[in-house]
């Protein structure tokens, strides 16, 4: 049996959850065993039923009345729990904060080593995976060993496919054996985010700017060209360091990943490091003084020039063509 | 307070990745060093945790004997002492770099009121090295931190999830990974500098452990292939990007 440990927000199941049962059920096939889910607590209700889309067969449904607010190492005791009842050869989650941190926890309450982000897996014993490096700039295939195999699915690394309906559909509700000492670590409040303004990952266009912009009163011009084509302003990881912009800002491995139609990148030299955050940009146009800045090997349009000049020019070049 | 933060030693990767000719590490021949960017914030936040409730700061290194070099950098922002535990070759996966670390805070014998981590490594990336510590030692263990604030003996921890943001409130002792955007790291004074240069460092050895991850080896993901097309030099390739920007529908109305 294959165990895939499903997350759900306001019942509707996670985009990652559902990439991770596809490759879930890929693995299942080729091993000739079943696909399970493992959901926790009453929230998940109303997810129960859509899983049967996507091949599961059985959905192990953990009920407890203290797992109604998240608490990493309690997921992880009914991830442990189930896999002592069910004997599953491995178990996955999703690639996200949230399942690569149960599936640590699950590591350690096993002994068992996880594989995090993989975005190929061949059964087997060891399993070997490929799994994402440096937030996907590099891939290592590895041996995966232990008496279950447990991994994390790298979000958006395949695309989510429901798949033939298994023969029998059921859900067991079952009660795992949870101890205080599990709730140590809980969600003791949740706060919204600010309203407003569209956010980074959401945008449709991203203006980006790294050294080259100069100075944070550089950024006034990218402000404006955001705003004239409805996007936000990004930034590179220098700036941030510099404190010319809030982390908040920031593009990259360690800050924000955006998916824009275009992201304006002014300034940028292109570092690994900033490129997987833009890696979702349909189109990217650089704006840069350098010709043999690596950014230009990820750009599909580049002025060549100085971001102090162009980006003015382009705002009033904007603003005719809007007839302002 | 007591705080101990571990660092890890990563190549300053830049614009462009090489590997070596066997394939199992990056070439790391004309780049430098540092530690990852959430541990460097994580050296910023334990350096002002004990700037504001005094006792000390400990920075660990599990890794080559040249990873001297970021226990100096964590030294020189303010960290008061250093351990490192040497370690060479393939193998350190994360539940054996866990068990090294967990092993040497108790040889130590020093009861830290908080242990911070980076919430994943830049190069290996598996999450799990600050959470298998905590149940070594059985602490419990608030990951991607984002704010952390110490007020009677709890930590208060904020961070990102599904809608907006969580809090947690946790006893110390505790495991905390941070990720960057938590605080801006300083940049080390010319006297912390002279001061980490001349620090003792502890050290350990321990050998190469059998992996339960086991790398076979390392490669470039297939680029996206682009052909850029360049739309002219300085103001004068503005008119054409305009146009870009009216053909994929941005432009305003």
């Amino acid at each position: 049996m294959i165990v895939g440990l499903v997350e759900h927000d306001g019942g509707v199941v996670s985009e990652p959850s559902l990439q991770m049962l596809t490759l879930g059920r890929r693995l299942a096939e080729r091993l000739g065993e079943p696909l399970a889910a493992l959901v926790i607590g009453s929230e998940a209700r109303p997810v129960v039923d859509g899983l049967a889309a996507y091949g599961v067969e059985t959905v192990h449904h953990a009920v407890d009345d203290r797992l109604d607010r998240y608490a990493p190492d309690a997921w992880a005791a009914c991830v442990v729990d189930l896999m002592g009842t069910a004997g599953p050869t491995a178990v996955l989650a999703a690639g996200t904060d949230r399942g690569n941190e149960v599936m640590a926890h699950v590591g350690a309450r096993t002994g068992l080593p996880v594989a995090a982000n993989c975005t190929e897996v061949q059964p087997g014993d060891p399993f070997l995976v490929t799994r994402l490096r440096w937030g996907g700039s590099l891939l290592e295939d590895a041996r995966l060993h232990g008496e279950v195999k447990l991994l994390t699915v790298a979000p958006h690394s395949i695309q989510a496919e429901e798949g033939p309906a298994a023969g029998g559909w059921s859900v067991e509700e079952f009660s795992p054996a949870l101890q205080d000492t599990d709730f140590r670590v809980q969600v003791a409040r949740q706060e919204g985010r600010p309203a407003g303004k569209v956010s980074l990952p959401e945008a449709r266009v991203v203006v980006g700017g790294g050294r080259g912009v100069g100075s944070p009163e550089g950024f006034g011009p990218l402000e404006e060209l955001a705003e004239l084509l409805g996007g936000v302003v990004g930034c590179s990881r220098v700036v941030t360091s510099l404190g010319w912009r809030p982390h908040t800002d920031q593009v990259g491995q360690t800050g924000v990943r955006i998916a824009p139609d275009i992201y304006i990148a002014c300034g940028i030299s292109g570092a690994i490091q900033h490129m997987v955050g833009a890696k979702g940009a349909k189109r990217i146009l650089v704006i840069n003084t350098d010709r043999q800045a690596p950014i230009l090997t990820h750009a599909d349009y580049a002025i060549i020039g100085d971001v102090q000049q162009v980006v003015p020019a382009l705002v009033s070049a904007i603003r005719e063509g809007k007839g302002l | 307070m007591d705080v101990l933060v571990c660092v890890k030693r990563v190549p300053v990767t830049g614009g462009r990745i090489s590997l070596t000719d066997d394939e199992q590490d990056i070439d790391t021949r004309y780049l430098g060093f540092t530690v990852s960017p959430h541990e460097e914030c994580a050296v910023e936040e334990a350096v002002r945790l004990v700037e504001a409730h005094g006792g000390s700061s400990t920075v660990l290194t599990l890794g080559p004997a040249v990873a001297e070099e970021q226990l100096r950098d964590a030294m020189s922002m303010g960290a008061n002492r250093a351990v490192q535990i040497e370690a060479e070759g393939p193998g350190w996966d994360g539940g054996a770099t866990a068990a090294a670390i967990a092993r040497a805070i108790g040889d130590a014998g020093v009861e830290y009121d908080l242990l911070l981590f980076g919430n994943e490594s830049a190069d290996a990336g598996g999450y799990q090295v600050g959470i298998r510590v905590a149940h070594l030692l059985d602490l419990p263990c608030v990951t991607g931190v984002k704010h952390l604030e110490i007020r009677d003996g709890k930590g208060v921890a904020r961070r990102e999830g599904p809608g907006g943001f969580e809090i947690y409130e946790v006893p110390l002792p505790a495991v905390i990974t941070v990720k960057e955007g938590i605080n801006l790291p300083r940049y080390p004074s010319i006297p912390g500098r002279l001061r980490a240069k001349k620090a003792p460092v502890e050290r350990l050895h321990l050998d190469a452990p059998q992996p339960g991850l086991e790398k076979i080896r390392l490669r470039l993901p297939q680029g996206r292939d682009k052909q850029v097309e360049i739309l002219g030099d300085g103001a004068a390739g503005v008119e054409r990007a305009v146009e870009v920007l009216r053909q994929i529908g941005v432009m305003p109305p």
